[in-house]
């Protein structure tokens, strides 16, 4: 019994949202990084997915650039985060507030 | 299965190969001889990298020219005028923003090695893409361009607010950049490919199975994209990363990011999604309403000045839309003219903003601009003419970007939208003109006198010189975005 690809791609979209829902709603900086993986990693579901449908390798290439794109954003934001941390000793984006007119 | 490499044309990539080699060069001198790698040498292998694009786009036009666009590496990478004029702007804005930065770290005590191979890589980032002619090319190109400039905007270790920014250009960047590629994914689900040209042949060719996947994956690329080139709604990052940023960086970001998302914007409407332009034209309507109108709007309110050029910005990019809108030649050629002479504008602007904002750069009050043309004539006056500039005023290059965009627009149906564009942009002209004014202001204190270095000098000579010049000799700018866009990729 084979799964239609239909269930996949639902999935895919259901971690998209709680990873959109997570970045917008959590105060975090480390749980929005969180945020963004889930959200990558969502849309690396749909391309294997369609990639398998289709018979198209092009889709599961992708997923490994994805990939190589997502560890290299984390290096640089867990940098930002430890630059933010010592000078506030805090990772909370609610008490980042020196921006303003 | 046998692999077979896809064949490269390496004049297609030599803007890039020449980018990534400055920064290699430099990555590897720094790391085998800390000691030795001085900020001027930073500089000068900046500089010469970037002369190298705009000597390479040279050749470029003339094997365009006589042999018309074409893709290498396997469809992947577009060769042609809109691409050429695009990484020529990006060599130009590099070499005006490393001149900059290189008086600012001087000023701020700050090593340049790093700052340099940042800014190199960004800038491969943004000439990849605005060749890129694939879905999957432009966000990797994408990410180049921003990881880059998330260092970048964090560079100012002793100002909290500069990695403050940086958190938060990076939080708003990763989504954005998620954004875009789900919609890739669901465009590649509803096609069956990512190659632009591939996308839109299918689209011409083919009665769509689902074509909800790709309504929903267009959406998703534009929300993406508007966040990258801060169109409202999705601009709320703009003015604190431009305020936060050191005020190099900002000038830099402020060019280049709009130079290679917009080349890209265009390239994925016009040349992939072009048959959907019924679809995606009422989006564009509002975004453009929104975007003029906010940046207009927020920015007389502001009282810190790079929080105003912020939301001027913002209202740039509402201009630039209004050309793709368009959707015509003439709105993309509207747009890449725009392009041309915004970029060396906001960074002669923004080089003035960093000599007023002292050694620690953190004076950026509008008030401390008061009297600045009384106190010292030929910077004040500068600011003032680059302030017009960017309003708009006749003869200057920012009346006829934005009469050209207007045009384009009004020449594609669309005069209601250019009437309520123009309307938004004499709110602009309003805060421009107050500023203005204020650096005539006769009642102003005493600041001491701003020491203009020469090479800082140079950059604002030569934004204010070009502004003038072609604002006046519209003619060679005009015909050569008009050329480009007629070279384009089909």
């Amino acid at each position: 019994m084979s799964i239609p690809i239909a269930w996949y791609l639902v999935l895919a979209a259901v971690l998209f949202g709680i990873g959109a829902f997570g970045l917008l709603t959590k105060r975090s900086a480390l749980i929005m990084f969180m945020c963004i993986e889930l959200m990558l990693n969502a849309v690396n579901l749909t391309f294997v997915t369609f990639s398998r449908s289709f018979s198209d390798i092009g889709g599961q290439v992708t997923v490994f650039f994805v990939m190589v794109v997502a560890a290299a954003e984390v290096t640089v934001g867990l940098g930002i985060v430890v630059a933010v941390f010592r000078k506030r000793a805090s990772t909370s984006v609610d008490e980042l507030t020196e921006l303003k007119d | 299965m046998k692999l077979v490499a896809p064949s490269i044309h390496y004049l297609a990539i030599a803007p890039e190969l020449a980018l990534l080699g400055g920064a290699l060069l430099l990555l590897f001198a720094s790391a085998l001889r800390p000691s030795r790698i001085s900020n001027l040498q930073a500089t000068v292998v900046t500089a010469a990298s970037s002369i190298a694009v705009v000597v390479i786009a040279f050749f470029q036009w003339s094997d365009v020219a006589s042999h018309g666009a074409r893709t290498t590496i396997d469809h992947a990478i577009a060769l042609d005028g809109f691409s050429i004029v695009a990484s020529a702007i990006v060599g130009v804005g590099l070499l005006l923003s490393t001149l900059v930065a290189h008086d600012w770290a001087k000023r701020a005590n700050v090593r340049n090695g790093e700052f340099s191979i940042l800014a190199l890589a960004a800038s491969s980032g943004a000439v990849i893409m605005a060749q890129a002619n694939d879905l999957v090319v432009i966000f990797i190109a994408l990410e180049i361009l921003s990881i880059g400039l998330y260092v970048l905007v964090a560079f100012d270790r002793h100002r909290a607010a500069s990695s403050e920014a940086a958190l938060k250009y990076f939080l708003m960047g990763g989504f954005a950049s998620a954004v875009f590629i789900y919609g890739a994914a669901l465009v590649y689900g509803a096609t069956g490919t990512t190659n632009l040209s591939s996308i839109s042949y299918f689209l011409g060719k083919n009665e769509l199975l689902r074509p909800g996947l790709l309504i929903a994956g267009g959406a998703l690329l534009l929300v993406g994209f508007s966040f990258k080139v801060a169109a409202a709604p999705f601009h709320s990052w703009a003015p604190d990363v431009y305020q936060g940023a050191p005020s190099p960086v900002t000038g830099f970001m402020a060019s280049i990011v709009k130079v290679g998302a917009f080349a890209a914007f265009v390239r994925v409407l016009i040349s992939a999604l072009g048959t959907q332009q019924d679809t995606w034209r009422p989006i564009f309507w509002v975004l453009i309403v929104l975007t003029t109108f906010v940046g207009a709007g927020l920015a007389l309110v502001q009282r810190d000045a790079k929080r105003l050029l912020a939301y001027s910005s913002i209202n740039h990019a509402g201009f630039m839309l209004l050309g793709l809108w368009a959707g015509t030649v003439r709105g993309a050629a509207a747009t890449l003219y725009y392009l041309i002479t915004y970029a060396p504008l906001v960074i002669a602007t923004f080089a003035i903003v960093t000599l007023m904002g002292g050694p620690n750069d953190t004076s950026h009050a509008v008030e401390s601009y008061r009297g600045l043309a009384r106190r010292q004539p030929w910077l004040g006056g500068a600011f003032a003419i680059l302030l017009l500039a960017q309003a708009g005023a006749p003869f200057t290059t920012g009346f006829f970007a934005k009469f050209s965009v207007l045009s384009a627009a009004v020449d594609a149906g669309g005069a209601p939208i250019a009437i309520i564009a123009m309307v938004a942009a004499s709110i602009a002209f309003f805060f421009y003109l107050r500023w203005t004014l204020s650096l005539y202001a006769e009642d102003a204190l005493d600041a001491p006198r701003i020491v203009v270095p020469w090479p800082t000098a140079l950059v604002i000579a030569f934004g204010v010189v070009t502004t003038i010049v072609f604002g006046i000799w519209v003619g060679p700018f005009a015909d050569l975005a008009h050329k480009a866009t007629l070279l384009f990729l089909p």
